[in-house]
């Protein structure tokens, strides 16, 4: 809503309140003011001239020279360019030593060899704002009403204004209208309001009668219609046009003016039918019909969705109710007579019905966030007060109206101790009375509190807790002292979830990940380029995506991070360490008739090298037991066990690089290089990626911590190399060993690996170092020698294992 | 005899003097000093000494030793100290050489913010509520007294999935869950972080996905006195002990009264600048009462209980802090973006 600071001036007086001050105390009254802008944007010393003569001029096709009276004793001459400049008319023009808009200044000067004293302007040179000029004035010079020559334009034309741009909150409908911020303004500002009751014009000679049907009754509950003819269309007059302008919307002709300025007056959106394109003079207010067809004032043909409220003459539709009128019975240059509607309509009907259509107006606007029905009759009766006054209008019907109840001011109770105990403010009760004063509710004392009468303006007061905000906010939030919360005392805290998974966002910074956002919505095509774990699950897809990239939820946290990866190559990085913590979104269902699993993963990817190249030597490259290592860091630090790894193949990975993560059985992730054909799509070089399901792992984390005595006794280790089969997995020998050995076998580490010349083809020699232990004694070189041994014939008899020297 | 080790002890020291190195040193030893050393080898010859002379041989000769020992382990000592020194000067590093690098991760901006809105919170005693992103209608709107069809539906346009479920446009159903799994019980004081979705373009100043932090506190007693108390404590330690702040009346369906915070200027310092639009505040979050409609879907006694509510958008407030001019680097994730906040 734009908001002129002159206009409203005429309703609450303004004295020693600039237009910022307003601003101040409007947007600490909730009425937020966006900005604070002058009309005039800049120009000084435009005046109004009357042409005398146009010329051509000798030495250019496209210019003329005027001859312009401004008041002054001589005539100006003026070159001007524009094609529409023709005696006879009054324009703007800005003399020497005027300033227009962007800083030009005008100069006497020779255009062409002819002498230039001034400009005439255009709209565009003033700084008026294309979407706001008359369509016919938009094009060449601005052609202004007969005037006094040597008048101020500023002036003229309203421009010496203010306009104040208010964000208005959905609840505020009453501020979508002068007369509703005049009453907000004087209740701020604590000033009288004068607004004038609007007469009613009865017809003197002869009447017509309106027949008015609403067969939507809960749709349409008031209707009112009255007739004025003898219009005569013209432009209106120009403090009207100023005004619209003012508001941000374009003047048309007196007719449509009136019922767009009584709308911004009162904030009730009119609309006037041309009576001789109706059928009779008739309303019926009704439901559309299936299939139904109209075609609005702006050209475009619409099909009407069910339940969408139709104004008709009886015979054919006229306007989509609420919304916008019908190209059929537009008010044209050669409209008479017109039969004008203010009406009240659901608020949920209309907004559905624009929605639907896509069709947002300023009636729309107004009727879905609530009109205030004591101002239907008001509006109509302005709105045929200007039409008699402006557009030579004689009324010939009655106001015929139709009300299904009439509404009434609201009562509400407010207790005086709820008031203070919810502000926090001990306020006294002449305090609170005033501020109601000031709002021009009535009020009335009675026990332990007030009865608020809240008029039909304020549709956004229907309870003792919004009273409450009124006074609240007319006190002012900046005298309530501020306290800290009391009472029972709370732990508060992380929980052991929400603890585990910073610890986890730390390890993996201090691994020299970097932690990455990604969006959650994403496309099918994205999620299949690396394939997922389980089986091929339903995508959750949004009834109505913006685009085509973002259709669905993300299932796997790793499509993101290798774009990601990518976009990084893209920008000269080489080496990537790159993780996201997220949720990824589960569903068995086709359609959702609940909600999905919402799951909580770690996914991470690195590629290049570990470091930095460094002088001392070459940097590590990444690799698959690098990211293990990393892996098997992070499980030892959240202190779970029972993590198996187990080789796998799965779409969109190195067929032989990829393991399954288990813990005690159960699938929780996946480790493992990217097929080197993803990579190289992606242009990125080896990467590995892996991915956790942190839930399970939550679970299984954190276990408590028991002290054990420290060994007393030395521990004995033994190396032990074998030859075996070279697909015999590390971890299976380890558990034999580990069964075969018993409780004194502590720990066993691989510590060589390899096959080659030396070793028998399809074999591999794998070392391992043991560290025996026993709890109470010493152990003897013998008794670890038969264990040894134990261990080396059960590798022999299980795998075939040949020991090497 | 006498003579003679007189002089083998002037050879001796005298060649011992010369030595320059451990290993000629050692050899001087074994020479002298050894089982089969030249003293040793001398002192053979005693059985032809009368008897009184011997006590006198043995005891200059036991002399002697000691003191070539002496004089062994001294330069011993001295040019193991002098190799040291040359050692020392050998190992010189040139020390300004970079050290080896060790791969640093960045914590992603938004994280660093919300963990410490989170910890200013947890110090007064809030715990962290979290909730699902997919969420009802009925929580994400119809709770929080925005009915299907209310024009207040338009503060934020949705992406839904169904009719009935869609992604929260907000982190404010989370309070409506906690109430609920609460079942009436006060202290209620929670704070829900969380990613929301609204239908936005994609520009420098909005995002399809975003965060945003609720929080919540009901009991008995609770005014805007509290709010204020709770959310001017809230900025000073998140900004500043000297940063101001303000309420403003606004509006939310799920509050009554409502307000909205500013903060004075963290760029500025209130002397108006271009963050500030020249005003010397910032918008910095939302709040209110919470409505008593709420309060009563939760199954909460609204006249026993009252309770303020507020959220912010860690994304703007992370802008704020580093000055960053565009909200899609948080979810673009450059490098060159995150590693600038790789420091604590």
């Amino acid at each position: 809503m734009l908001l002129s600071y002159n206009w409203l001036s005429e309703y609450v007086d303004l004295t020693g309140i600039s237009p910022e001050d307003l601003a101040e105390r409007l947007t600490f009254a909730g009425i937020e003011v966006e900005a604070v802008h002058a009309r005039n944007t800049g120009f000084t010393q435009v005046v109004v001239g009357h042409v005398k003569e146009v010329e051509p001029h000798p030495n250019a096709d496209r210019l003329r020279v005027c001859t312009v009276d401004v008041g002054e004793e001589e005539p100006l001459s003026i070159v001007c360019g524009a094609a529409n400049v023709a005696p006879g008319q009054y324009v703007p023009v800005a003399l020497v030593g005027a300033r227009l808009p962007g800083g030009i200044k005008i100069k006497r000067t020779k255009l062409r060899g002819v002498l230039s004293e001034g400009m005439i302007c255009s709209a565009q040179e003033l700084g008026i704002p294309e979407k706001v000029v008359a369509k016919n004035q938009v094009e060449g010079i601005l052609v202004l009403p007969k005037t006094d020559v040597g008048t101020d334009v500023d002036k003229l034309l309203g421009l010496d204004d203010y306009v104040l741009e208010l964000e208005l909150t959905p609840n505020r409908a009453d501020c979508l209208s002068m007369w509703g911020l005049a009453y907000e303004v004087a209740a701020i500002l604590d000033r009288k309001l004068k607004l004038e009751q609007p007469p009613q014009i009865l017809p003197e000679e002869k009447e017509i009668p309106v027949e008015l049907i609403l067969d939507a009754k809960e749709e349409c509950p008031t209707y009112a219609a009255q007739i004025v003819s003898g219009i005569k269309i013209a432009p209106s007059p120009q403090w009207m046009q100023n005004r619209l302008m003012a508001a941000g919307i374009r003047p048309i002709n007196n007719v449509v003016d009136i019922t767009n300025y009584v709308m911004l007056e009162m904030g009730q959106p009119l609309h006037a039918f041309d009576l001789d394109k109706l059928a009779e003079p008739m309303i019926r207010v009704r439901l559309a019909h299936p299939g139904e067809t109209v075609t609005t004032l702006d050209g475009v043909t619409r099909a009407c969705p069910e339940g969408t409220l139709l104004i008709t003459d009886g015979s054919k539709p006229i306007a989509i109710a609420g919304v916008m009128g019908g190209h059929n019975s537009e008010v044209t240059s050669k409209t008479t007579t017109v039969l004008l509607e203010s009406a009240l309509f659901d608020p949920g009907l209309v907004r559905t019905t624009s929605r639907t259509l896509g069709l947002r107006t300023e009636a729309s606007n107004r009727f879905e966030k609530g009109v205030d029905p004591e101002r239907i009759l008001l509006a109509l009766r302005r709105a045929v007060q200007l039409l008699v006054e402006i557009a030579g209008g004689t009324v010939i019907s009655r106001e015929t109206v139709e009300v299904q109840e009439d509404v009434e001011d609201i009562t509400i109770q407010l207790r005086h101790e709820r008031l203070t105990r919810l502000l926090g403010v001990q306020l006294k009760a002449e305090e609170v009375e005033e501020i109601f004063r000031r709002l021009r509710f009535s009020v009335k004392t009675v026990d332990h509190g007030y009865r608020v009468e809240v008029p039909t303006r304020r549709l956004d007061i229907t309870q003792e807790v919004d009273l409450i905000e009124e006074v609240g906010r007319l006190y002012g939030y900046d005298r309530i002292p501020a306290t800290l919360p009391w009472g029972t005392q709370s732990t508060g805290g992380l929980s052991k979830e929400q603890r585990l998974q910073r610890t986890i966002r730390h390890l993996m910074l201090g691994l020299g990940f970097s932690e990455t956002i990604t969006y959650t919505l994403t496309s099918p095509e994205e999620l299949r380029k690396v394939g997922r774990l389980g089986q091929d699950l339903p995508l959750i897809r949004l009834s109505l995506p913006m685009s085509d990239e973002r259709t669905v939820l993300r299932t796997s946290l790793l499509p993101h991070l290798i774009q990601t990866a990518r976009y990084n190559v893209h920008r000269q990085q080489e080496n990537i360490a790159l993780f996201e913590m997220g949720h990824v979104f589960i569903t068995q269902e086709k359609q959702l008739s609940k909600l999905p699993e919402e799951r909580l993963e770690l996914a991470a990817l690195i590629t290049g090298n570990r470091e930095p190249i460094h002088w001392q030597g070459i940097p590590s490259k990444v690799d698959f037991f690098m990211v293990k290592g990393m892996l098997e860091f992070l499980f030892t630090r959240l202190g779970v066990e029972g993590i198996t790894y187990h080789g796998t193949e799965i779409e969109g990975f190195h067929p032989g690089r990829t393991a399954e993560i288990r813990l005690d059985d159960r699938l929780v992730g996946l480790l493992g290089q990217l097929h080197p054909e993803v990579s190289k799509a992606h242009d990125l070089d080896e990467t590995y990626v892996f991915q956790l399901e942190l839930l399970p792992l939550f679970k299984a984390a954190g276990r408590k911590i028991h002290f054990s005595p420290l060994p007393r006794y030395p521990e004995v280790t033994r190396d032990l190399a074998i030859v075996v089969d070279a697909d015999l997995p590390a971890a299976e020998i380890k558990e034999t060993i580990y069964s075969e050995a018993g409780e004194l076998l502590k720990t066993i580490t691989v510590f060589d690996l390899f096959s080659g010349e030396q070793i028998e083809a399809g074999k591999k020699s794998i070392a391992f170092n043991l560290v025996f232990q026993h709890p109470e004694r010493t152990l003897t070189d013998d008794e670890v020698n038969q264990l040894h041994n134990k261990i080396v014939s059960k590798l022999e008899t299980t795998y075939g294992a040949k020991l090497r020297g | 005899m006498k003579q003679k080790l007189q002089e083998l002890k002037e050879e001796a020291s005298q060649r011992i003097a010369e030595v320059n190195n451990l290993r000629d040193l050692q050899e001087l030893r074994v020479k002298y000093l050894g089982k089969k050393g030249e003293i040793k080898t001398l002192l053979r010859g005693m059985g032809k000494l009368p008897p009184a002379e011997r006590p006198v041989i043995g005891s200059l000769a036991n002399e002697i030793q000691k003191a070539l020992e002496e004089q062994i382990d001294k330069k011993e000592t001295m040019i193991e100290k002098e190799l040291l020194e040359q050692r020392l000067i050998r190992e010189k590093l040139d020390v300004t050489l970079p050290g080896r690098p060790l791969p640093i991760g960045a914590i992603h901006p938004l994280r660093k913010v919300i963990e410490e809105i989170e910890d200013i919170f947890i110090g007064m005693g809030f715990a962290i509520a979290e909730g699902p992103e997919v969420e009802w209608d009925k929580y994400n709107f119809e709770a929080l007294n925005i009915p299907k069809n209310h024009p207040a539906r338009d503060m934020q346009d949705s992406f839904y999935i169904t009719s009935e479920i869609l992604l929260r446009t907000h982190t404010s159903p989370v309070q409506v869950r906690t109430l609920l799994e609460r079942e009436g019980q006060v202290p209620v004081k929670i704070i829900c972080p969380g990613k929301v979705y609204r239908r936005d373009d994609d520009d420098a100043t909005h995002s399809h996905q975003f965060m945003q932090i609720e929080g919540l506190v009901v009991d008995r007693g609770i005014s805007v006195g509290e709010l204020k108390g709770t959310l001017d404590t809230f900025v000073k330690r998140m900004f500043g002990q000297e940063v101001q702040s303000r309420l403003r009346p606004s509006f939310f369906p799920f509050t009554e009264p409502s307000v909205e915070m500013d903060i004075s200027c963290v760029v500025c310092a209130g002397k108006g600048c271009r963050v500030c639009k020249q005003t010397g505040w910032i918008e910095i979050l939302g709040a209110g009462m919470v409505h008593p409609r709420v309060l009563q879907y939760a199954g909460y006694d609204a006249e026993r209980y009252t309770g303020f509510a507020f959220g912010m958008g860690p994304d703007r407030i992370a802008m704020l802090k580093y000055g960053i001019d565009d909200i899609r680097h948080f979810y673009t994730n450059d490098l060159r973006f995150l590693r600038q906040f790789q420091s604590v």
